[in-house]
């Protein structure tokens, strides 16, 4: 018996009691009419089918961006790995299978509206849907528990998987966004906390630094999410939340518009190529986001998504019902 | 015409193939990654599968099915090779493998053991999982269970199992290592243009 139900069995019990408010009394007699459990399975279902099609399709901008740097290939060997890897999503959309064999450690970002309806199911919804897709779909077990270092076969640990939650005031509608991200573009995030008068140049550097030390590994053409701030943890959030910026989208500040694509030039001059075996270019796109940041301070924080990046989002009403995916 | 090249591997099979090139492979690999390595080399261990001129591949599969009905490869790319550096050395000394195959490059420890002992390292096109997992014609046998699935040593049967570029031969000449150079190059041209634009500050 999952937490969430016995909660919600506790909360039925003393329904007589004159202790809950109308609203409550509302809300259990709506759902004592309806099968209760009826709201909590369309929310896992809605989170599996998320799972499904993130792991199985690339992200439409993912995949027109990666057409794009073929069409401009010229070397012969880059040609056939942009071939290779065509064929590779073309296969795992007739087969239904996932892109790649490394679906993560999954992530969740959840966008809460406060009048959403079930927001004591999501946590307890998500886990059941990461189970199911373990299982069914299938995704890989990723999840080792810490300091124990056994795998725990069904993607759930301590902490996994990853939520964050975002609170909208005045909403009803409940976002869940998923991102797989595999073990080879997470080895290569950073995050520093540079001195001032390093500036923006230092910031360059260390972007520079980390994708040719270790972006060949990590599956290019990446997308490389850059976060500023003022500490490591900051610069680092920030850095994924770029990251998941839809490519083709530009920082509304002039300023971090004209570094994001001066970085983008940069780093496709170097030509690390599909798969870091040398080409025309090395990224689909550069992302900036920021935070003001302490006078004694500026973090830097970077976040890699392989040629494969898997994300994606789906937007519920207060029915649970898809009112829009991503 | 297609390369391909059938274990158990011989010397002479790889005496001519140079970085660069690409190659398919029939026959038998085995899958080891971090764990897997670890046990041949610091818990002293090989599995029973011998892997004497075989193929090694740095990869974690999903796997469908189990012992009792059979298995079945769903998705099989390469993992990151770079992280098995420390102990690649002597896991091919000890298992006799002819080919490593993965992703990214390998670095001076590996490429100096593929020239002594003679094996070769080769890049599969990383994240091209479903097309890896088509070439596998059959799951011979699993060992080392308690991994888990992705660490597990998998023994697969494969057909024309490509492309595999190599990037380390039997010379020890190392493709990536000769990008690298390239890239660094490239890099610190990169940055110096960039930071003339990129001064914010208030003088």
């Amino acid at each position: 018996m999952s937490h969430a139900f016995v909660k919600r069995v506790s909360f039925w019990a003393c329904e007589e009691s004159k202790t809950i408010s109308p609203n409550s009394q509302k809300r259990i007699k709506k759902l004592k009419n309806s099968s209760p459990d009826q709201p909590r399975q369309k929310l896992s279902d809605a989170i599996y089918r998320l799972i499904y099609d993130s792991s199985i399709n690339l992200p439409t901008d993912v995949y027109s961006a990666l057409k794009e740097l073929e069409k401009n290939e010229t070397s012969a060997l880059a040609k056939e790995l942009y071939g290779s890897i065509f064929d590779n999503v073309k296969r795992a959309k007739e087969m239904n299978r996932p892109i790649c064999q490394d679906t993560g450690a999954l992530q969740f970002f959840i966008k809460a509206g406060t009048k959403f309806p079930y927001l004591d199911d999501v946590e307890d919804a998500i886990k059941a849907a990461v189970r199911r897709a373990t299982k069914e779909i299938p995704i890989r077990p990723n999840v080792v528990e810490t300091f124990e270092e056994r795998n725990t076969g069904d993607n759930i640990g301590t902490r996994a998987p990853w939520m964050e939650w975002e609170i909208v005031p005045a909403s009803s509608d409940l976002t869940v966004g998923v991102y797989m991200a595999g073990g080879g573009c997470s080895l290569a995030g950073r995050s520093k906390v540079l001195m001032p008068l390093e500036g923006y140049a230092g910031v360059v550097k260390f972007v520079f630094d980390t994708i040719v030390e270790w972006g060949v590994n990590a599956c290019p053409p990446l997308i490389v999410g850059i976060g500023i701030g003022t500490c490591a943890p900051t610069a680092a959030a920030l850095s994924k939340k770029a990251l998941l910026r839809p490519l083709g989208t530009s920082n509304p500040n002039p300023k971090a518009r004209d570094m994001e694509e001066r970085i983008k030039k940069g780093l496709n001059d170097i030509g690390i190529g599909p798969l870091g075996m040398s080409g025309n270019s090395s990224v689909t796109g550069v992302n900036i986001e920021y935070a003001a940041h302490h006078p004694a301070t500026i973090a830097v924080g970077l976040s890699v998504g392989c040629w494969a990046t898997r994300r994606g989002s789906v937007t519920l009403d207060r029915n649970v019902d898809v009112k829009g995916e991503k | 015409m297609k390369k391909i090249l059938t274990t158990p591997i011989s010397d002479g099979d790889i005496a001519n193939i140079k970085t660069g090139d690409i190659i398919y492979l029939s026959g038998v690999v085995g899958t080891a990654r971090d764990d897997g390595h670890r046990r041949v080399v610091e818990g002293n261990r090989l599995p029973a599968f011998d892997l004497k001129g075989a193929a090694v591949m740095h990869v974690g599969p999903i796997v469908a099915g189990d012992s009792e009905h059979g298995y079945e490869i769903i998705a099989a790319g390469p993992t990151t090779s770079r992280r098995m550096e420390v102990y690649e050395k002597e896991f091919i000394q000890k298992t006799g493998v002819k080919l490593i195959i993965g992703k990214g490059g390998m670095g001076q420890k590996t490429a100096d053991a593929c020239k002594t002992y003679k094996a070769l390292h080769c890049v599969f096109p990383g994240g091209c999982a479903v097309t890896a997992a088509a070439a596998v014609e059959k799951v011979l046998g699993v060992e080392w269970e308690d991994f888990g699935m992705p660490e597990a040593f998998w023994i697969l049967q494969v057909k024309e199992f490509g492309p595999l570029i190599v990037s380390i031969d039997t010379r020890g000449d190392n493709l990536f290592a000769h990008n690298n150079a390239v890239f660094q190059e490239r890099k610190d041209a990169a940055i110096a243009e960039i930071i003339k634009h990129v001064d914010f500050s208030h003088r």
